[in-house]
């Protein structure tokens, strides 16, 4: 079984990623919290992020720490309201071709597998 | 009513590379002049706040330099806000009446430290464990977006207004263009050479649409307020009394709950709410600002904050930036000193230096980069994570 890169992109049936939403004002986040911080109320369930969007803002990442593979572009992406951050992948990071107002589509691609032979999958975000 | 407070003495050391002082050493200049300015001595301190994020010391340990009277200090961490909440600490001993003079000291020494995030994430996990809120198995810089600042402040400032698209690289250069010439007037600044539009934008590419030069400079420097209530002020000397500069507002915030802050950092809510406290608090308005010292640590960030602190209309940044408003001669100086760009941003000393800045001006004192008739001004702070503070300060009338 592979393993995704965070805890919030689920793999079945198809690859999307999963918020966890406030019962009580329908508020979401991604990853698990103690309470709702708009709220305070306790309980949460976890509802589907639509896997297309529109691209809001991006840099491309030219000097990184060592051991990240740059350039790679940045991005902040609305997806049906939500707020995701993710990379654009599929295309050459060029802020010629990458464009804000662009529309994305969810992808996933593999990170390799590790000592044990596991593959992880990690996610980006490909212009339509 | 609760005491007014007054900056009585004030110091921001030269920023730059200071390979031949220790953190305790510019910590000790910025503090022992303070005082001297002030007039006063450690004896007449009885209460201290004092920042330094990455020095590990603590203001019991300058107290061993500089005077050991047993005073408390609050030893204060938040990101670039460090040295602007020891200040509040301080002044909200001498509010609350349990002193009424006391001294605040943010340090750092940054010069070489390359990302502030780190400079080398190693080679990875052997085997995929998830770990954390996020179950993260990795490292996720680079993965999932950027975790480096200049690539976050990037994203900020290019979604400056529904992502209009001119808050584009040419934009962002210029902003940084009036920094490095704004800076040639500032002998305390890092890096005090003109540099043109062109070298701006060809210089290495940190993370687009920010080069190098457009980045805050890493930098060593401290900076020192002492601080003391109305009443203590009006039993000292005229001439304290004269140079004395009033803090007519001063805000701490974090950043309230908006859903899209939850994934991607805002700076702009809290600089929004905390600015419009300020303007209360001190009965004046933006129009009413002679000079602003804002967190410019990447050129972007400067764009948000005009729009932020209302010194232009809603939406109207690049519009009020294009007039020449935020220039030295313009209807709003903005970082006159230079801004983090090229004055350096030694980050717990930052808070401070931003205040000794405006308070230069409102004193008459600047030298050749001198705001003429300077009566208010602001500064303002974020630290990342989001920590905002907010000062207006306004020339003595005593
Ligand atoms: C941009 C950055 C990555 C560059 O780091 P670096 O590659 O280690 O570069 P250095 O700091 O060693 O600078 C190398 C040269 O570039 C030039 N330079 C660097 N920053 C400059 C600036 N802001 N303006 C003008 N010149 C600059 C100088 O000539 C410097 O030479 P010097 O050390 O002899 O003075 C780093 O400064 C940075 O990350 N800045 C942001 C820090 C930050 O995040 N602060 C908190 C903000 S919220
Ligand atoms: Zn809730």
């Amino acid at each position: 079984m592979p393993i995704p890169i965070v805890n919030y992109l689920a793999l079945e049936p198809q690859p999307h990623l999963v918020a966890q939403q406030c019962t009580a004002c329908k508020a979401k986040v991604f990853g698990r919290h103690n309470a709702c911080p708009n709220c305070f109320a306790l309980d949460f369930t976890e509802v589907d992020v639509p896997t297309t969007g529109v691209l809001k803002t991006f840099t491309i990442v030219h000097h990184d720490a060592k051991g990240v593979p740059v350039p790679y572009c940045a991005a902040v992406i609305d997806c049906g309201g939500m707020t995701v951050m993710g990379n654009i992948i599929g295309v050459d990071p060029d802020p010629e071709i990458i464009t804000r107002g662009m529309e994305v589509q969810l992808k996933t691609y593999s990170l390799g597998n590790d000592a044990e032979g596991v593959e992880a999958i990690g996610f980006g975000f490909e212009p339509v | 009513m609760t005491e007014n407070v007054w900056i009585l003495g004030i110091h921001m050391t030269p920023f730059g590379k200071r390979a031949d002082k220790d953190v305790l050493d510019l910590a000790a200049e910025a503090a022992l002049a303070a005082l001297k300015d002030a007039g006063v001595t450690m004896r007449d301190m009885q209460v201290m706040g004092y920042g330094n994020l990455r020095g590990q010391t603590s203001g019991q340990s300058l107290q061993k330099q500089i005077g050991q009277t047993g005073i408390p200090s609050y030893n204060v961490s938040n990101a670039c806000a460090t040295g602007s909440t020891a200040m509040r600490a301080v002044m909200m001993s001498i509010k609350s009446g349990e002193s009424d003079m006391g001294i605040a000291v943010g340090v750092e020494k940054l010069y070489g430290a390359g990302l502030l995030t780190g400079n080398d994430v190693g080679s990875g996990p052997e085997t995929w464990t998830p770990k954390g809120r996020n179950g993260a198995i990795k490292n996720l810089d680079g993965y999932i977006g950027t975790s480096g600042m200049a690539g976050l402040f990037a994203q900020i400032g290019m979604a400056y207004n529904n992502s209009d698209p001119r808050a584009n690289f040419e934009l962002f250069a210029r902003i940084s263009e009036k920094s490095h010439s704004h800076s040639t007037l500032n002998p305390n600044a890092a890096y005090q050479n003109k540099m043109s539009l062109e070298q701006i934008m060809n210089d290495p590419m940190i993370a687009y649409p920010h080069t190098r030069s457009m980045c805050s400079a890493n930098c060593d420097g401290a900076a020192a307020a002492v601080l003391v209530s109305e009443s203590k002020l009006r039993t000292l000397s005229l001439e304290q009394q004269r140079r004395a500069v009033k803090i007519s507002a001063s805000v701490l915030a974090s950043d309230p709950w908006t859903e899209a802050a939850q994934e991607f950092p805002d700076v702009s809510t809290v600089t929004r709410n905390a600015a419009i406290k300020a303007y209360e608090l001190a009965g004046v308005g933006p129009q009413d600002m002679n000079l602003v010292e804002l967190h410019d640590c990447f050129a972007a960030a400067e764009l948000v904050h005009y729009d932020n602190l209302q010194l232009c209309e809603p939406g109207g940044a690049i519009d009020f930036f294009n007039s020449g408003a935020t220039w030295r001669d313009g209807k709003t100086p903005v970082n006159v000193s230079g801004g983090l760009q090229s004055k350096g941003h030694p980050i717990a000393a930052t808070g401070i230096a931003n205040i000794w800045e405006v308070a230069t001006h409102l004193r008459n004192e600047a030298g050749p980069r001198q705001i003429e008739g300077a009566k208010v001004g602001m500064a303002h702070v974020i630290g990342l994570g989001s920590s905002c503070t907010v000062h207006i300060l306004e020339k003595s009338s005593l």
